[in-house]
Order: structure tokens, then C-alpha cells, then sequence
């Protein structure tokens, strides 16, 4: 199972170590990154495999958001199958 | 690897576009449920919606998490309760209600819907007693939401049941009227009404369906107009073009949704809602999306033909993405729950008379409207059958939710507060059509009944 770790905010030092950090103490492999700037944002975009997470996948989502928080970055870790269904037939 | 200007289109649309999924909806029978002792009756109505829907919240709100989408209610829809008020005769169907808020409070939904009665050729005891029963069930309950269909294309339009409606909207909004009459706003009556819409306060689970299903209901107008001003001087077959994109990925995301909740909680999977249901937060509003198409304001000479446009191409765009499309799939239009509608009847632009207009063309009908506090019953029958012949000659669904804003008049406003929002009491023709409403009998089924 996969999913699609984005970074949504002003660009510093540091955010790609931070939430790699937190992918790696549990488990989650980082499969794929990409960066690109949106609308003068800085835009992270990692897919990430979730099939051997050590903590619920729900907990995962709040440790990522509230890092976020703390960094003043939208962090959203959704399940690729949203992407997938969305935008592809 | 997924595309990155796709992954950011869809954060983008849930950040800021209020993209969302608008109700998982749990349709229950109650059918079995059924009892001579309401008592008995109102039991088994609780254990059984506790049991099915137990965890219909908890699942929502994990879907919500794991998909990073906004599912903004989790409701149920029950088996209308007049079929179980004929059960018990002698027994106040209002039992029923406060069994059915029961449940909606044990299941923490925020509305439950089916306190109904399907009266469109004629009158069961049950659908009597149900339907006297209504303003006291809405004013003694939270959660419950009350339909009655009046009329179908197939047998017509009651014009009793229309008559009594009148009568039973205004004792609704007179017992709720410190409350600014809200009761009123969870009372639909419906001609054509569709027997698995997730959207409330028309919800109920319809006599045909199975034991237990579930209903998704998307939404997105900001996500649409978003997608509008992107495409700037396009000329409206590129209008209509961006519109059925845009409803194709919604309707993807809200099919997802479904197959989803489907699976965890072991229900079967009904239909997707295609619809486009505002709310009164800035940016989510399907009268700007009519703006966003070149109309000054919403109401203005072309409005219809803008909603007509825009609501066809919902459907088109919604179709392919859903395996089962049902309930009442298409713009909706509620005045007090659209923040560009109001701002339109604020200033004028937008009259009743060219709401009943837009109605031809769209879902639903004239919808959260709030109307001077002294209309008279007659008038508020006469717009009901005014909007059921919409619907019945032109085989679809249509209903009628007034507020009769008891104490106020005209230009005044009613304020509901959250999702049902507020806005300004709209003027009704005076003059009286009350010779015609008292006739009562039945209007007959038109010419496009005969189908076989």
C-alpha cells in the first residue's frame, strides 16, 4: 500500500530531514521525491510505501500534520488511491 | 509515479476550493421493525439502527483521514415511518420520532431522515397519523428530518395532501418560531421523490430498496467555479466542457468514498448523488458558479439557461465516473444555504418567481425560502403545487422547503446558523388561490405517465 506524503509551504532547511526522519523511525519507505514550486510555494511531493508502518496509518497522519504545524507547512499524507481515482480512468 | 500537477490539483481543490464528500448516508429498513405496540415498535426501530449503523461514524471520519478528504456528515435514512404508523393505530406516530432521535443522538449522526409518508394517489391511516403528527415530531426532536411526497408522474398530484401541507409547513415554522422556525427547514414535500437520496431533509430509505445501503453524496461547487475562472473567455461549449471535467473528478472521489465505507462496514454500496450542494462558506457556492459564467447576479435574465447548462453537464460529467447514479443528482439551489444566493435575494435580483423558473431545470425545487411570516396556508399549497406540476410534467424530481418566518416580514432575515445558514424573507404573490386549493381531489397524471 502507498501513499503520497505533500509539503505545502515556505521553503527552509530542514524539511525534507525532518519528515524523512519521521517516514524512517516507523517503517515507511520513501519510494519517490519530487519538488516543484506552486504559485511561489514551495511544493514536496513524496511517495512513500506504507505496507510496513510500524504505527497505525491514521497516527501516521497526525505525527506528519502536526510536524507540519510546528514548521508552519501544510502537511497532507493521503492514500494514493484518491490521486489514482481521480485522475485516471 | 503519480503525476505531481495532479496531486497538487486535488490538495488544492480540499484546501482551497472546499472540495468534500457531503454525507455518507446509511439507508435502513425498518420494515421488520413493524409492531401493533408502538412501544415494541420504537424498541426495535433503536436496536436496529444501533446495530447497523454502530460505526458508521468511526468510518467516515477514518476514510476522511486515510484519504485526506473531507466527509462532512454521516447520516442515516430509514423506511418511512407511516408505514410503521399503520401498524399501531390509536398510537401518536411522534413516538417514532423521538425513537429516531434517539438513535441519531446514540450514533452521534447529525440528522436521520424517513419520518415520511407517501401519500401521492391517496391516504393510508398511517400516513394520516404520520402526517398530523409532523410539527409536533420536528418540534420535539433534534436530528429528525420529514418528507411527504404529494405527487408522481405516474399517479399525479394529490391535491389533499397538498392542501394539508400548507396548513402542517406553517404549524411546523409557528412551533419553532423562537428557534427562528427552523422545524420548517427539515419538512420537504416532494413530488417524484427519489427513494435513495443521501441528501437531507428529503432522505428516506424507499420501500424497494434492500435491508440496509450506502448512499454517498458528492459536492464541489468551488471546485467547479475554481475551474471556471481558470478558463477565463471560453465560450460555453468550453464551459460545459470544464464543468463535466471537473464533476468527473469529484464524482471519482465520491465513488471511492462509497465503494469504501461500502466495504468496512459490510452494507452494500447503492448509488452516488451527483449533486452540487452549496454551503454558506465563502467559495462554495453554485450561484457564483452562474456568476463565474457572465451573469452579474444570480436571478438575472439567463440564469436558467446557465443552470441549465451547468446542471446537465454535472450529470454528464458525473456519469461515467460512478458504476450507480441515483437520488437527485444535480445543482441544488437552497437560498439561505448559498452565499451567493443570498447576497441575490438581498439585493433583489433574485424573486421567487424566477427561483420556481430555475426549478425546471435543476434538482431540487424552491429550496430553504424563507417567506413572510403571514403568508397564508392556501399560498403555501398553491407554491407546492405550482412546484410539483414542474416536476410531474416534466418527469423529475421537484420539492418545496419554506420557512415561513413567523413575526417577520419581508427584507427581514432568518438566521439558522451552520450549514443551513440564514438570509432574507422573500416576497410571495398575495393574491389568493385559495377557491382552487380548497377543490382539493386529484390532479390526473399527464400525457408522459403513458409510457408502455
Amino acid at each position: 500500500m502507498r501513499a503520497v506524503i505533500t509539503v505545502i509551504g515556505k521553503d527552509m532547511v530542514g524539511i525534507l530531514a525532518q519528515v524523512s526522519a519521521i517516514c524512517a523511525k516507523n517503517g515507511v519507505n520513501v519510494v519517490e521525491v519530487t519538488q516543484s514550486i506552486l504559485q511561489d510555494l514551495f511544493a514536496m511531493i513524496m511517495m512513500v510505501d506504507i505496507s510496513k508502518c510500524a504505527i497505525p496509518f491514521q497516527s501516521l497522519v497526525d505525527e506528519l500534520t502536526q510536524v507540519g504545524e510546528n514548521m508552519g507547512l501544510t502537511i497532507h499524507v493521503m492514500h494514493e488511491d484518491i490521486f489514482n481515482s481521480m485522475h485516471r480512468i | 509515479m503519480l503525476n505531481s500537477h495532479d496531486i497538487l490539483e486535488t490538495i488544492n481543490m480540499i484546501d482551497n476550493e472546499n472540495l468534500d464528500v457531503r454525507t455518507i448516508t446509511m439507508g435502513i429498513s425498518l420494515l421488520d421493525c413493524a409492531d401493533s405496540d408502538v412501544q415494541a415498535a420504537c424498541q426495535k426501530i433503536y436496536d436496529k439502527i444501533c446495530r447497523y449503523a454502530g460505526n458508521l461514524v468511526k468510518t467516515g471520519e477514518d476514510i476522511s483521514k486515510e484519504y485526506g478528504i473531507p466527509i462532512i456528515h454521516k447520516r442515516i435514512s430509514v423506511t418511512p415511518i407511516a408505514m410503521l404508523a399503520a401498524a399501531c393505530p390509536g398510537s401518536s406516530p411522534v413516538h417514532f420520532a423521538k425513537a429516531l432521535d434517539r438513535a441519531a443522538k446514540a450514533t452521534g449522526v447529525n440528522f436521520i431522515g424517513g419520518y415520511s409518508a407517501l401519500v401521492h394517489k391517496g391516504f393510508g391511516p398511517g400516513d394520516y397519523a404520520l402526517m398530523a403528527s409532523i410539527p409536533e415530531a420536528l418540534s420535539e426532536t433534534e436530528f429528525v428530518c420529514s418528507s411527504v411526497n404529494i405527487g408522481t408522474t405516474k399517479a399525479g398530484i394529490n391535491m389533499d395532501a397538498v392542501a394539508k401541507m400548507g396548513g402542517i409547513v406553517r404549524d411546523v415554522a409557528e412551533r419553532t418560531a423562537d428557534r427562528d422556525c427552523i422545524g420548517a427547514a427539515k419538512l420537504v414535500v416532494f413530488c417524484n421523490a427519489p427513494e435513495d437520496n443521501p441528501f437531507m431533509a428529503g432522505a428516506f430509505h424507499g420501500p424497494g430498496e434492500p435491508d440496509c445501503v450506502i448512499n454517498v453524496g458528492v459536492s464541489g461547487p468551488g471546485v467547479v467555479r475554481a475551474a471556471l475562472a481558470k478558463a477565463e473567455d471560453c465560450d460555453l461549449s468550453g464551459v460545459a466542457d470544464i464543468v463535466k471535467k471537473t464533476a468527473f473528478k469529484i464524482t471519482r472521489m465520491g465513488q471511492l468514498v462509497a465503494q469504501e465505507a461500502s466495504r468496512r462496514l459490510f452494507v452494500p454500496f447503492g448509488i452516488v448523488d451527483l449533486s452540487l450542494a452549496p454551503t454558506p462558506a465563502v467559495g462554495d457556492s453554485v450561484a457564483h458558479i452562474l456568476e463565474e459564467m457572465g451573469l452579474e447576479s444570480c436571478g438575472a435574465h439567463g440564469t436558467t439557461a446557465a443552470l441549465a447548462l451547468l446542471n446537465d453537464a454535472v450529470k454528464k460529467g458525473g456519469i461515467m465516473a460512478s458504476s450507480h447514479v441515483g437520488g437527485l443528482s444535480g445543482a441544488f439551489i437552497p437560498v439561505t444555504e448559498d452565499a451567493g444566493m443570498i447576497n441575490a435575494a438581498r439585493c433583489g435580483a433574485l424573486s421567487l418567481t424566477k427561483l420556481e423558473a430555475m426549478t425546471a431545470v435543476c434538482s431540487v425545487g424552491l429550496d430553504m425560502i424563507a417567506v413572510p411570516g403571514d403568508t397564508p396556508a392556501e399560498v403555501i399549497s398553491a407554491i407546492i403545487a405550482d412546484e410539483a406540476a414542474i416536476g410531474m410534467v416534466n418527469s423529475k424530481t421537484t420539492a418545496v422547503r419554506l420557512i415561513p418566518a413567523i413575526g417577520k416580514t419581508a427584507g427581514e432575515e432568518l438566521n439558522f446558523g451552520g450549514l443551513l445558514g440564514g438570509g432574507p424573507v422573500m416576497e410571495v404573490n398575495r393574491y389568493s388561490p385559495a377557491k382552487f386549493i380548497q377543490r382539493g381531489g386529484r390532479i390526473p397524471a399527464p400525457m408522459q405517465s403513458l409510457k408502455n
